[in-house]
Parts: C-alpha cells; sequence; structure tokens
C-alpha cells in the first residue's frame, strides 16, 4: 500500500507535531514530479504486483491538486496492478474541501474520504502496495464547537466542517470517515457526550477518534505546560473513551481498533494493513514505510524513513530517484515486536495464520501458551488466547499500553 | 623553568590523581614563579634546617567560621613571608580541593613553613590548616595537637558564630595561647569594637590583645606575625632526645606511596635512618624528609620542634595511623597520647547508579578513602538498589564533601540514601545477649532492629548544638528546636543583638534538613555547629512500609515514637508520587507493628493506551516500549505490585534533592 505525503499546510495547528510545512506558495509541478519518481522507484524496489489501497495523508493532501493525486496513481498503476475497487483514501480538512474540489478529486481516482473535523496530521499520507488495495480518507470535523477549534488552532468553523462532512457524503457515500478527538482542555463528560450525539447525525459509517495527546513542542502542549489551560483527569478520560466504545457500539457501530469504529463493513482496509504488519511503501518527505526490497535480492522486512526537509526530499529525488533517508533491516524479533504492538490494537487481535506468515518455527501457543506474563494477565481478565488467536478482552484494550511490555518481555526471553 | 615543571608534576601527583579534569583546576597558579623565591628546592641546596633551633620555632593554625577569612589570612601570610610570591591570583592558596575553593571551605588539613626574621632573628613559623567546621573538628584537634597556639578569626562585621565558639574550645581545652584577629575591618558595617566586647564576654580575652586586621587588603597583618613569635611559646623538646615523631595528617601519591605529615616532639629524623611505628610496630627506612612550603620540598633534616613529612616506604595509608608515634629502631620512646579514632555520626547507603558501574565506583571509594580515613565503608546491598555499601561520616557536611569528591575527582555519580544514625539497644534477653556476645548492640540498619521485647532500652544518639543569632529570630528558633525534640542548655546574650543558644539535640533530627531550616527562618543569619554529646535514652519503634500488606524492606525506618505518624504519611505520599499505576488498586501503608498508622491509595489504570498508531513512526513508539520490556527485569515486585527502581531512589532520597 503506497502512502503519499503531502507535507504542506495553510496553517500550523496548536496540537500537531507532524512533519508539516507552511509555505507562501508550493510548486505543485515540481512535488507531483517528485511524487510520482519517488512512488515509481520504491514499487520497482519492492517488486510488489498488485496494490491493495493507497492513502493520501499529509500535511494536508487536499491542498494538493486533483492533478497530483492522479498522477500519483498513475504511477502506481503503471509499476504495478491497481485493481479497479482499490480502496483509494485521500485526507480532507474542511476548509480545503469545497464541493468542487472534492469532485475533482474523485474524477482523480479518490474513492474514499477522511474528514478531520478537528484531528489533523495523524496520518501519514502514502499510496500502499500490498496484496490488498488502497483506501482515501477525508479528514472531517474534529470538533462541532467553534471554541473547540480555535483552541485547536484549526483553520475552519464548525458550520464549514458541517459542510465539508456532507459535501464529501455527497460524492463519497458509504466511504467517508470523519476524525474526532475528545479530552480537550476544558472538555466535560457531558460535553463529550452531547458531541457524540451530534457526529452520529452528521457521520458516515467510519468515525475514528482520538484521546487528544499533548506532543511535545506544540503550541498547545506548552499552553498547557504554563497552566493556560486544564487538561482533564484520568478518570474522566477514561469515563470518555468507555461512553464513546458504548454509544458507537449501540449506533452498530464495531470497534475494530482502538481508536476506530465502522459500520457495514467500513473498515479502513488501508489502515487495517498497518495494524495487521502488511507491507507499504512511504512515499513523500517524511513517510514511513516498511517492506521487503526484493529487487536487491532481500528477502526481510526494512524499516525505511524518508528524508524530512521537503527541498533536500525534492533534490535527493530528481537526482537517484528515492529520498530515502534511512533504511534498517528488521530482526525477527523485531518484527514481532511490531506485529505484537500493532496487532492487539485491533479487535480480532493477532491471529494464527497472521503470526505464523512471520514466525513458522515459533508459534504463539508457544510462546504466550506457557506459564507467564500473558497467562496471568488471560487470568485477569485482560486478555485472550484461544484457538482465534491471541486479542484483548473489551476491558484490556483500554489498557493495552500496560499490557504490551509484558508481552513484549515474556517474547524477549523466548 | 624545569624544576617548576617537576614541582607542579609531583603537586599534580599529589592530588588524587585519578581525575584529569579536576587537577587543572586545582593547579596552584603561583607555581610558575616558585623557582624565584628564596630556599628552592634547586639543585642541592637543600635547606639546612639545623639553623631553626626550637627557641625560634612557632607551630601554630587559623581557626574561624567559614567565611570569616581564614583562608585569606593564610595567603596573606605565605606572602609577606615570601614563600609564596605577592600576585593577585593568590585565593586559597592552601585549598587544594575543588570542593574546597568551590564552596570556601577547608576540609583537608594543610601545612606550610613559613621563614620569617624579627628583630634579627630567623623564625622558623609552621603554620597548620585546619577546617573550619565542626563535621572535620576531628581533624581541627588532631591539626592542633601539632600547636602551640592558634589565631582565632573573626569576622568584624557577623562577629561571634557558632563554630568560631566551637574552634575556640578545641584550642582553648588544648591549652594553647590564643590570638584573637578581628578581620574585614575595611568593610562598610565593620564594627570591630562590637566583636572585641563579644570576645570578652565570652571567651574572657581583654578587648585590648584583639588585633584588627584586612586580610584582603594586608592591613595589619605584619602585626599578626610579630604576635606569633610574642604570645605562642616555642615548643618544648630537646634534640638531643631520641626520635619521637607525631603522624598528625597523611596524604597518599599513587608515585612515592604514603605522605606522613609528622611533628617532631624530640630528636631528629633523616634520610636512611631506620624507623619503627609505635602502633603497627614496623619497620620502614627513611627515603626522604621536608618541609612544606606548601608542596613538599626535601631537606637534610628535620630538628626537634620542626613540622614537615616524611616518606618511608608506606604503601597504605592505614600504616601511617594518624595520631601514631614514631621512634628510631631500637631506641622505642614512650608513645605520644594519640588520638580516638574518628567516630562516624552519620550513616547513609551509597549504590552505583547502574549495577555495571559497580566496580569503577569501588576503586573510587577506595582511592578517595585513602586520604579520607574518617569514613567507614561497610558492604551492603538492597533488593532495590543492588550492590552498594553503608558508609558511615563525621557529619552531613562530611557526607556532601565526600559525595561531591566522588562525582568531581573520580566522575562517578551515586545514589545516596536518606541520612541514618547509630541507634543503640540495651538487650534484655539472654537469648540475644547471647548471640551477640554483650548486651548492648548498635543498629546502623533497621533490618537489625531487635523487638521491643527483647530490649531493656533504646539509645539515640545526641549532640550539643549552637547556634548564634541575631535575637530576633529567636522565637522562631526555639520553636523549631522544639520541634525537633531538643532540650534547652544555655541562652546567652553575647551582645545586645546576638544571642549564642544551646541545646541537647537528638542527631537524627538534625541530620537531614535541620540546617536549611534554620538558614531559612533566620535569613540566613544564625549560625549553628554541633558537637558529639553521648547517647541517651529513646522511645524508638521500627515502622515498615507496606504495598498491598506486604512489607518493603528498604523503606523500613527507626524513627522515634512522636515523629512516626508524621514520617509515615509523607513516605506514603512520597510512594504515591512515585509508583506508577498499575492495573489494579495499591494501598500504600505505614505500619508500626500490626498497627497501621497512615495510607494512601493509587487507583489503577482505567485507560492507558496510545490514541494514533499508524504505520507512521512506530520506531520510536517501539523504542519505548522495549525500554519498558526491559525495565520489567529491574522491577523490584512487592507481591505483586512492581515498583521501578527509581521510585525507591526518590523515596530514600534526601528531602532536598528532591
Amino acid at each position: 500500500a503506497p502512502c503519499p505525503q503531502w507535507p504542506y499546510c495553510r496553517k500550523r495547528c496548536s496540537y500537531c507535531n507532524f512533519n508539516t510545512y507552511v509555505v507562501p506558495a508550493v510548486d505543485q509541478a515540481a512535488v507531483r514530479a517528485c511524487l510520482v519518481r519517488e512512488a515509481q522507484t520504491l514499487l520497482r524496489l519492492s517488486q510488489v504486483h498488485s496494490v491493495t489501497s493507497v492513502f493520501f495523508g499529509g500535511g494536508t493532501p487536499s491542498l494538493a491538486s486533483p492533478g497530483t493525486v492522479a498522477a500519483v496513481l498513475e504511477a502506481v498503476a503503471g509499476a504495478a496492478h491497481l485493481p479497479a475497487g482499490a480502496e483509494v483514501t485521500l485526507e480532507a480538512n474542511p476548509s480545503s474541501t469545497s464541493a468542487p474540489a472534492l469532485a475533482g478529486f474523485r474524477a482523480a481516482g479518490v474513492n474514499r474520504l477522511s474528514v478531520g473535523v478537528q484531528v489533523r496530521g495523524a496520518l501519514p499520507a502514502a499510496a500502499t502496495a500490498a496484496p490488498r488495495g488502497p483506501v482515501v480518507t477525508v479528514l472531517p470535523p474534529q470538533s462541532l464547537d467553534e471554541a473547540e477549534l480555535r483552541m485547536l488552532g484549526r483553520e475552519h468553523t464548525a458550520a464549514e466542517a458541517r459542510k465539508a462532512v456532507e459535501a464529501a457524503r455527497g460524492l463519497f457515500p458509504g466511504r467517508t470517515s470523519i476524525d474526532l478527538l475528545f479530552g480537550l482542555p476544558g472538555q466535560s463528560r457531558d460535553a463529550w457526550a452531547q458531541r457524540l450525539e451530534e457526529i452520529l447525525g452528521l457521520c458516515d459509517d467510519h468515525i475514528s477518534l482520538y484521546q487528544l495527546t499533548l506532543e511535545r513542542g506544540t503550541a498547545l502542549a506548552a499552553q498547557v505546560r504554563c497552566g493556560a489551560l486544564p487538561t482533564p483527569p484520568q478518570d474522566v478520560l477514561a469515563d470518555m473513551y468507555q461512553t464513546a466504545r458504548n454509544v458507537l457500539v449501540a449506533a452498530g457501530f464495531r470497534h475494530y481498533e482502538v481508536s476506530n469504529f465502522a459500520r457495514k463493513g467500513a473498515l479502513s482496509t488501508h489502515n487495517l494493513s498497518y495494524w495487521q504488519a502488511d507491507q507499504y511503501i512511504g512515499v513523500g518527505p517524511g513517510a514511513h514505510g516498511r517492506f521487503v526490497l526484493r529487487a536487491e535480492g532481500g528477502c526481510s522486512r526494512e524499516a525505511r524513513v524518508q528524508t524530512l526537509e521537503p527541498v533536500t526530499w525534492m533534490r535527493e529525488v530528481q537526482s537517484h530517484g528515492h529520498g530515502t533517508r534511512s533504511r534498517a533491516v528488521l530482526s525477527l524479533l523485531e518484527q514481532l515486536e511490531e506485529l505484537l504492538t500493532l496487532g492487539l490494537r485491533t479487535d480480532e487481535g493477532i491471529t494464527h495464520e497472521r503470526w505464523g506468515h512471520f514466525s513458522p518455527q515459533l508459534s504463539l501457543q508457544a510462546v504466550f501458551g506457557e506459564p507467564g506474563e500473558a497467562q496471568a494477565l488471560q487470568q485477569e481478565g485482560w486478555l485472550v488466547l484461544d484457538s482465534g488467536g491471541l486479542r484483548c478482552t473489551w476491558a484490556g484494550l483500554a489498557v493495552l499500553d500496560s499490557l504490551l511490555p509484558d508481552l513484549l518481555w515474556q517474547l524477549q526471553r523466548v | 623553568m624545569a624544576l617548576a615543571g617537576r614541582a607542579a608534576l609531583r603537586w599534580r601527583a599529589r592530588l588524587p590523581s585519578a581525575c584529569p579534569a579536576a587537577a587543572p583546576l586545582c593547579r596552584p597558579a603561583w607555581l610558575p614563579a616558585a623557582c624565584g623565591r628564596p630556599y628552592s628546592s634547586r639543585g642541592k641546596e637543600k635547606i639546612d634546617m639545623s639553623t631553626y633551633p626550637v627557641e625560634s620555632i612557632r607551630n601554630f593554625s587559623i581557626i574561624a567560621h567559614v567565611d570569616h577569612g581564614k583562608s585569606t589570612l593564610a595567603d596573606r601570610l605565605l606572602e609577606i613571608t615570601g614563600t609564596i610570591s605577592k600576585t593577585d591570583h593568590n585565593k586559597q592558596v592552601l585549598d587544594k580541593l575543588q570542593v574546597e575553593r568551590e564552596r570556601g571551605i577547608t576540609v583537608k588539613a594543610q601545612s606550610a613553613s613559613l621563614f620569617y626574621n624579627h628583630e634579627g632573628i630567623n623564625y622558623l613559623l609552621n603554620l597548620i590548616d585546619t577546617p573550619g567546621h565542626v563535621d572535620f573538628s576531628y581533624e581541627v584537634s588532631r591539626s592542633l595537637s601539632a600547636c602551640q597556639g592558634v589565631i582565632l578569626v573573626v569576622d568584624a562585621n557577623e562577629g561571634i558564630q557558632a563554630q568560631t565558639v566551637a574552634n575556640f574550645y578545641l584550642a582553648f581545652e588544648a591549652q594553647l595561647s590564643i590570638i584573637p584577629v578581628i578581620n574585614k575591618i575595611d568593610l562598610k558595617n565593620a564594627d570591630p569594637e562590637r566583636v572585641e566586647k563579644q570576645i570578652e564576654k565570652l571567651f574572657d580575652i581583654p578587648t585590648d590583645e584583639c588585633i584588627r586586621i584586612s586580610a584582603k587588603q594586608g592591613t595589619n597583618v605584619e602585626k599578626v606575625l610579630q604576635k606569633v613569635i610574642e604570645k605562642i611559646p616555642p615548643p618544648q623538646c630537646n634534640t638531643a632526645d631520641p626520635l619521637k615523631a607525631l603522624v598528625f595528617d597523611s596524604t597518599f601519591d599513587h608515585y612515592r606511596g604514603v605522605i606522613a605529615n609528622i611533628a617532631l616532639f624530640g630528636g631528629e629524623i633523616a634520610k636512611g635512618q631506620k624507623i619503627v611505628s609505635a602502633h603497627t610496630k614496623k619497620r620502614y627506612e627513611v627515603n626522604e624528609v621536608g618541609i612544606l612550603t606548601p608542596n613538599e620540598q626535601p631537606t637534610h633534616k628535620l630538628y626537634a620542634g620542626q613540622v614537615g613529612y616524611l616518606i618511608a616506604g608506606m604503601k597504605e595509608v592505614t600504616e601511617a595511623q594518624i595520631g601514631d608515634t614514631l621512634f628510631l629502631y631500637k631506641q622505642p620512646v614512650e608513645p605520644l597520647p594519640g588520638f580516638k579514632s574518628a567516630k562516624p555520626m552519620v550513616f547513609a547507603g551509597m549504590y552505583p547508579v547502574d549495577q555495571t558501574e559497580y566496580n569503577n565506583l569501588k576503586s573510587a571509594l577506595e582511592r578517595l578513602t585513602l586520604n579520607d580515613s574518617s569514613v567507614t565503608v561497610h558492604r551492603d546491598s538492597s533488593l532495590a538498589l543492588g550492590a552498594g555499601w553503608r558508609l558511615g561520616f563525621l557529619g552531613l557536611l562530611h557526607m556532601e564533601v565526600f559525595n561531591q569528591r566522588l562525582e568531581q575527582e573520580y566522575n562517578m555519580s551515586v545514589i545516596l540514601t536518606a541520612p541514618t544514625v547509630p541507634y543503640k539497644a540495651v538487650l534484655s534477653s539472654a537469648k540475644l545477649i547471647k548471640e551477640y556476645g554483650k548486651d548492648q548492640i548498635t543498629i546502623i540498619n533497621p533490618a537489625q532492629f531487635p523487638d521491643k521485647l527483647s530490649v531493656s532500652e533504646y539509645l539515640e544518639p545526641t549532640v550539643l548544638g549552637t547556634i548564634v543569632t541575631p535575637h530576633e529570630y529567636i522565637g522562631k528558633i526555639i520553636t523549631l528546636c522544639q520541634d525537633r525534640r531538643a532540650v534547652q542548655k544555655d541562652l546567652l546574650y553575647i551582645d545586645e543583638h546576638r544571642v549564642m543558644l544551646k541545646y541537647l539535640f537528638p542527631l537524627n533530627e538534625i541530620v537531614v534538613d535541620f540546617y536549611d531550616a534554620l538558614k531559612s527562618l533566620s535569613s540566613g543569619y544564625a549560625s549553628f555547629d554541633y558537637e558529639d554529646a553521648g547517647y541517651q535514652s529513646a522511645d524508638l519503634i521500627k515502622m515498615d512500609i507496606l504495598l498491598n500488606g506486604n512489607p518493603v524492606e528498604e523503606l523500613a525506618t527507626i524513627i522515634h515514637n512522636d515523629k512516626a505518624y508524621a514520617a509515615g504519611k509523607l513516605l506514603c505520599e512520597r510512594l504515591k508520587e512515585t509508583i506508577p499505576r498499575q492495573l489494579f488498586e495499591i494501598a500504600i501503608q505505614a505500619a508500626i507493628g500490626k498497627k497501621i498508622i497512615a495510607r494512601e491509595t493509587l487507583k489503577p489504570y482505567r485507560k492507558n493506551v496510545v490514541a494514533k498508531c499508524y504505520g507512521g513512526d512506530i520506531t520510536r513508539r517501539m523504542k519505548l516500549l522495549r525500554r519498558q520490556a526491559e525495565g520489567k527485569k529491574l522491577m523490584r515486585k512487592i507481591g505483586n505490585v512492581e515498583v521501578p527502581r527509581d521510585a525507591f531512589i526518590r523515596v530514600l532520597k534526601r528531602e532536598t534533592d528532591k
């Protein structure tokens, strides 16, 4: 699954620490040429035959022209097979998603939108080259409240957010996702419950909801640190999360990942491939990838990071065909650690089949079925290991980060 | 220049040489000038010490409260006598350690021989520098044992302070001549008249005997030298007697072995002589003798009454036992009275921050204790902190200075646990008495605390504290002392504005933060000093800390019954802040026997999962998780509660380090 990054934004949001750049004018043609070139190079290196999904993230990829999106998709289709139904997601910002613009993206090949109503900057933009096909997401209404939007430094208004979601649903029915944040400074349980009701009235079949994470170096974190803004207490955050889970499940959504909910089978194919530790190819400044370099005779999964700074990245792509800044072969242990960390975030967990794909010799049962941390966690009701595989219980999913160190420690000792 | 170079090299070699970074800081700025001064060690022209008969020798120390100008006066005396050349760089010449220069204190006694012509006679004046703080009173008293008199320096503005009193009594009890000097008369707020009156009132010295000086500007310093010659008697001894040398200090040089500082109470000593230690009975051949100016300068001989150094192939500092008497082989003498060995008053656990550093720390400790034999070292281990030591110090400042020297001179960072004091128990159980072979035991580790049923009495160490303060703070200070279970012994106005208070304190009440509290409530004006005052009966108990009902061995504390509640509450609160939340509720309790006296509850995690985790940068996240997984093996499990090591460190650390 290729993941092209569009690293530019019109304005930096107060909570975002992603690799984004606010520049007066972007040389669309030059960036487009580089995205295309890098996608071609990396797909060739991976020798992937078929691409399951493409995800345009950022930055604010909806600021890119539809022409750029079309060019990248053409390049992907030229270098590997891109099935007609492959998921092609675009992250979009309510303020840059007028209906005509969205129509342009649809014409370019985008078939899924992820709208950041208030959240932005989470998802790496990319196209995925993998056994299954990519997705496009529009960034929906991170908040529908004016005051909250201002606090988050969002450029759009609540009304714009609503309009954007409505426009997106009109063009991508059943294929529009919205992002929403909770745990905003000063937010109460009641305010959040009310926000959830509003969202249910607006949303399509996919919702991502994130507890606000105060990332170091962001304006929001600084305001909280100096006491200008309060953060809700841990107990309130836990309540908000549980409320959201209950409300959304009652509304027919499947809670298929820690922060993701879908109904009518509208799961994000692209993101699911991350959590299942499939191969993905990161394209664009600062993009990350995990794939095997078949073209170089490689047989081990590599972690690759593309150059962060756009101007440097472009120069490298122009001279070498790609701007890979670092590559590291992942050991079996490292691959299994990533599989555990990512896989346990999903409701299905890690199946025996998937584990066996990475570790044919040592089964899930052999590692975690023996007396040890995993068994203790099972007895305490946080974890399940059965014929389906290894997964968190409903209660365990909310405290996964307290389970993982124990599990990794047990894995390291095998 | 070559000679100066050699001198510099030797100088550095004598410093704790393990830390090259520290050496340049300590290198005396005046060394290059050394060639130009009289009596240099150039070639064979060693000084003939026989030209200084006993009558023309004066051995003296300078004693003072910290910052009253002792080191500045020493610098001036060295300059006037030509021992060092006069430059602007002579600051704390005798204070060689980085820690001494930074803190403006003297930790380690140093000596310097000064040559001075007075009324046509050449005098040899031996200045034996002493540490200024009571923690080092052991060092002070052994330095004084080589003296016949002292210069008592008092700041003309601050007047008599707590250490002035303590130092005065040390000198007074040693029956030394005392020359009172009022320093810093150049300061705007100087009031020498008031200080003279204080000295008269407290020490019974007539006001007209005080010399008013400014050591900084050199005013009247010459007069001090003259007074030293007139007022301090020469040592009472005879060169014709058999050799009798007192070892009053020793240092360790990695190239030349032990360098012993000696004072000759009889006879003479020269290279090639065979000498015997009265203490160990071991025999040595003298390789080198000389005087300190203040670096070592070899001489042919040393004669009765003189002070200098000796190198005689001693390999370990313990061979040059301080207080030992040296005599000539086959000419034994009655040994000098010697000294009580230094008694540790404060104990603390010391552990490497990382156990892989254990051996490095061990060797640093060994090297540092070579030059500071007053530190006692016992191996100890803690389930939480790993292998380490329980160290005994003379006092708190001593502990801090030792720790600072480890850091500065050996680049070691360590975990130091909260200091404790040595308690005692008088046993009543026949079984325990048999087991210990005595009916009174010293407890330095709470794990050894015997049950009340087998004890007739617990004892705690006490100190007699002296506080000197402007009178406006007296109310607050009395309240502070009462809170610390102290009993007032004396209250005396030393002038219209200043009060001297004496209190008997339980030592454990002042080891942690008393001095800081005193300083803060008196805006820094009150001074404090203390001396050992023996043991007293005390209502002691052992307090346990429980996590979900399981005791945490390393947090057990011996404490006075009256203080248990407050201390238990504080420990529980600190633990609550430092133990990470877990998947279940944790009860943190303080208990005496079966009785719970304090409790905090740490709520379980209800949500702990990172919100966003996609294919982007999970490298950093994996790094964090791996570190947490690694950390699992460093976790101390108390029942099912996992406690990270640094939680203990934070709880055990002294409050001021928080």
